[in-house]
């Protein structure tokens, strides 16, 4: 396939677009299922911002790919291990407190990765990143608020969001630890050191965790993977529901 | 012969489909208009990333401008990136009038994460005694208060 072999820059937009495309597919489930309407217009509302992300990265990548490729082929024509998103967007929704503490460290590291990613030394990284990092923005307040709301709850929903916090921990810890797509994207300007980006992702984390009365987290053993294209079990599972109608009517249109 | 005015005056009528009160102009979508004998070309800033309301809008913007029978191409232009500085302040008067608060505030020099929420002034009844209900509302742009005073729901749009 034509984008098996691909330079570190596409390679790069890739990875960015595969972490926005997996994490709104994911919260795109949640759709006629939150808690109460407000809350599912909220995440359905992420999830579209995410896959609105999604789009402007790939439609990127198939430019830089040529030869005919389109946003479609990336997203729905590569199988998983061609896909390098970080193993904590692929984890499973669970309950409401793991989607938002999943959320809620995901959120966080967009915003500093979409500030940092508007150094870059590619003018259209900077402008997508200048773009949605206003609608981060909200996302992260959002998810941050109901950290606070849960831990300062019942004791019921301090004990739910405390396990899933404990839970998807080490798989944060991914986000900071560089494999070859994002160290090569460092190394020629394009994107972060993102291992730099942890102090003050762990410092904003630990201020909200405060605020919401729980203890600091013990980060565990860090889970990674997702970057280098070797993904958890779900990853399969998340392509087969979301390629299959694209593969069986490779034509099909709207 | 067609003319620059001619197509701003057109585009003027091209109402958002989610608050269609306000026109795509009033709105500050519309970063440049270019008219040549041969093809009008058009930059439309993108409102929110995944806003699923831009294909009907270019749809709609198509529609107004065939009657001039030039060619239409719209170019997406994602930077400078939209903000609702760009509204016009008749479009903020006409959003209130509708029922939905406008932005407060400037959005040019807020880039904090989980700055404040700002003060919102209930657009039925004018009490600032408001308090939110949920940051992401029926679209996107907007989210959603009550009025503590009349006690009614509303739309805010927000300040982005």
């Amino acid at each position: 396939m034509k984008w098996d072999t691909c330079d570190p820059k596409t390679a790069y937009v890739l990875h960015l677009a595969d972490d926005a495309l997996i994490l709104g597919q994911r919260l795109s489930a949640w759709c006629g299922h939150g808690p109460i309407l407000e809350q599912d217009i909220a995440l359905t509302n992420v999830a579209l911002d995410l896959i609105g992300l999604a789009r402007q990265y790939y439609g990127y990548a198939a430019e830089l790919i040529g030869d005919g490729c389109t946003e479609n082929d990336l997203a729905f024509f590569r199988d998983s291990r061609a896909f390098t998103n970080h193993l904590l967007c692929e984890q499973p929704n669970g309950h409401w407190g793991d989607t938002l503490a999943r959320q809620f460290f995901f959120d966080t590291f967009h915003f500093f990765q979409l500030e940092a990613l508007q150094q870059s030394s590619d003018e259209r990284l900077r402008h997508i990143a200048a773009k949605a990092i206003k609608e981060t923005s909200y996302h992260a307040q959002f998810s941050a608020e109901w950290i606070i709301r849960m831990g300062d709850g019942t004791e019921e929903s301090r004990s739910k969001i405390t396990q899933s916090l404990r839970h998807f921990a080490p798989f944060a810890l991914e986000l900071f630890i560089p494999a070859q797509v994002d160290a090569a994207a460092h190394d020629l300007g394009f994107g972060p050191d993102v291992s730099v980006l942890e102090s003050d992702w762990k410092e904003k984390i630990q201020s909200i965790l405060t605020i919401a009365t729980l203890s600091p987290l013990e980060w565990g053993f860090p889970k990674k993977g997702g970057k280098s294209g070797v993904h958890s079990e779900h990853h399969g599972y998340i392509l087969a529901e979301m390629q299959s109608l694209a593969r069986a009517y490779p034509d099909a249109t709207w | 012969m067609v003319s620059q005015l001619d197509v701003e005056r057109q585009l003027g009528e091209v109402m958002d489909p989610e608050v269609p009160v306000l026109s795509i102009v009033d709105l500050g979508l519309v970063r440049s208009v270019q008219v040549s004998n041969s093809d009008i070309h058009l930059g439309i800033a993108p409102t929110y990333t995944g806003c699923p309301a831009m294909d009907v809008i270019h749809d709609r913007i198509r529609e107004a401008l065939a009657p001039l029978g030039l060619p239409v191409h719209i170019k997406p232009e994602i930077h400078p990136p939209w903000t609702t500085d760009w509204m016009s302040e008749a479009g903020k008067k006409k959003l209130e009038a509708y029922g939905i608060a406008p932005p407060v505030g400037k959005a040019s020099d807020k880039r904090s994460l989980w700055a404040p929420s700002p003060t919102v002034r209930c657009p039925r009844c004018k009490s600032d005694n408001t308090a939110l209900i949920s940051l992401f509302g029926s679209t996107a742009c907007k989210s959603l208060y009550q009025c503590r005073s009349c006690d009614e729901p509303f739309d805010y749009f927000k300040c982005f």
